[in-house]
């Protein structure tokens, strides 16, 4: 699913990550964890090729990123749903726009988009809100929105930038179920985060990342870092 | 494809209405542009139509024949002059014809002319040449025939009128390169105000998958639409101010240039067309060059 092979980024002086060498199968949950400015962030940006490595390939479904046309890499990112810790969404957008926009870019039809916002406005328990500006909601009720707008178009692949870093630790649980919601339906589960109680819980496969070099690749929920 | 075409359409108009200060102000600029360009327009082709009319009415050289000189020897003398040279024509003019021309070159001062006991004109021979610069040896030639009582020939005279001339139009050209670089800045500011306004959205276009010309479009349509509705604006803006001044100075230019000023339908059908293909490469390259920016870097967000 993906693939990454002798994988090096560097930013200026600093080695963002170094040598990295991982699969990941269709259909894994998959923490990425480490210290901040270790490359956790360097590692997912470079799934969806929001960045290009300055080294190594990476793959994803078999195809190699370095090689794909923008076009392509539209396509690409059409299969990969991205939520970020601090939402991103359009503030002039109510939340129904908000997801309806993800289906716009795609080219759906309106018939379609005025069917599925509100089915999956409900599944993320946030239909009564269709109306309202990212403004008028709580943090966890955007990042409700933001994934649905990642999710809206089933992408095969789902990747979580701290989504829970900005959210309460309840909240942060409730959007914990929702993400293992979204992986029992066959999508693959990539995230970052800091949450160690989280990827604990989780009980799930574990990447650790220090200084840019992977350190550790387990499974169980075991954080690897005393922080 | 349809779909895509009118959803980038309504986001053309969406974008342009929202930010409708930048994009009236845009509007205004290319318009002031356009107007001047037009006017360069009008006045570049206005001297090249009066170079030709005075290349026609001067580039010509005048035999005047002596009183005796009869028709059989001016029918002689044509036909050795048409073997010369750079000559295209020559023909035979009485001096009645010359007196009906001369009286249409007045115009409405014609009458002054009916107060002549005689006809003081003499029988010429008006050669049209081919190419002006053999016109010094035609002339010599012809003023050193048996019967000839005099040759005028303006040659200095229009060589100066088609350089001036020549001068107008290349200042006209460097003008209106001028003008239409200035226009493409301008297209591609508002265009670069609007990427900047819409960071936001744009990024997240690029995050669900949307491909650069889903993202292009709009702008690249918004800038085609400022283009058009400056083109629209200047054009009936200049038509009127060519048509009041051909109403206005018509007269007077005809008198002073023996030429009336170009028929202001001809222009106006003409630069409807080439406005509106201004309009509209102003449009599209001002958006690409500010879009290029932006969007030319492979899979890289803005």
């Amino acid at each position: 699913m993906i693939d990454f092979k002798n994988v090096t980024k560097v930013y200026a002086d600093t080695v963002a990550l170094k040598n990295a060498t991982l699969h990941i199968d269709q259909g894994d949950f998959v923490f990425v964890v480490g210290p901040t400015g270790s490359g956790k962030s360097t590692f997912i940006k470079l799934i969806s090729k929001l960045i290009e490595p300055d080294e190594g390939e990476v793959y994803v479904e078999g195809k190699p990123l370095s090689k794909m046309s923008n076009r392509d890499v539209a396509f690409l990112r059409r299969d990969i749903g991205m939520v970020f810790q601090d939402f991103k969404l359009l503030d002039n957008k109510t939340v129904f726009d908000n997801v309806a926009f993800a289906m716009e870019v795609v080219r759906c039809s309106r018939r379609t988009i005025d069917r599925q916002v509100p089915q999956m406005l409900s599944v993320m328990g946030i239909e009564d809100k269709a109306n309202n500006y990212p403004s008028e909601l709580s943090a966890g009720e955007q990042q409700r929105v933001a994934i649905a707008r990642a999710i809206i178009n089933n992408p095969r692949i789902f990747i979580a930038d701290e989504p829970t870093g900005n959210l309460d630790s309840d909240t942060a649980w409730e959007i914990m179920q929702l993400l293992e919601l979204i992986n029992k339906r066959g999508t693959t589960v990539v995230m970052v985060t800091h949450a160690k109680d989280i990827v604990k819980r989780m009980q799930k496969r574990v990447i650790s990342i220090d200084e840019g070099t992977i350190i550790r690749d387990s499974r169980g929920g075991d954080y690897g870092f005393d922080d | 494809m349809i779909r895509g075409v009118l959803y980038s359409l309504k986001q053309a108009f969406r974008h342009g209405f929202k930010n409708k200060g930048m994009s009236l102000a845009s509007i205004f600029a290319i318009t002031a542009m356009m107007l001047i360009l037009a006017l360069f327009f009008f006045l570049t082709v206005n001297v090249s139509f009066l170079t030709e009319n005075i290349k026609d009415q001067f580039g010509t050289i005048e035999v005047f024949l002596k009183d005796e000189t009869t028709k059989e020897q001016a029918a002689n003398m044509i036909t050795s002059i048409k073997e010369m040279q750079g000559v295209e024509n020559a023909e035979y003019i009485t001096k009645e014809q010359a007196m009906e021309e001369f009286k249409t070159r007045w115009g409405s001062n014609a009458y002054l002319l009916d107060g002549l006991a005689d006809n003081p004109l003499p029988n010429s021979i008006r050669i049209t040449l081919s190419e002006l610069e053999s016109g010094d040896f035609i002339a010599t030639t012809a003023a050193s025939l048996p019967g000839v009582e005099d040759v005028r020939f303006y040659r200095e005279e229009v060589g100066k009128v088609i350089k001036v001339s020549n001068t107008i139009q290349k200042g006209a050209l460097i003008v209106i390169i001028f003008l239409v670089v200035v226009s493409l800045v301008v297209v591609s500011n508002t265009i670069k105000l609007t990427v900047m306004a819409r960071q936001d959205e744009i990024q997240n276009m690029r995050y669900v998958g949307a491909t650069n010309w889903f993202i292009r479009g709009p702008m690249f349509l918004e800038g085609i639409i400022i283009g058009c509705i400056s083109a629209a604006i200047s054009i009936v803006l200049s038509s009127v101010i060519y048509t009041r001044l051909c109403e206005t100075l018509g007269e007077q230019a005809f008198q002073l240039f023996s030429a009336s000023l170009v028929d202001p339908q001809f222009l106006i059908k003409n630069i409807i067309w080439i406005f509106f293909a201004l309009g509209i490469g102003i449009g599209a390259c001002g958006s690409i060059v500010s879009m290029r920016r932006y969007l030319n870097r492979k899979g890289e967000t803005v």
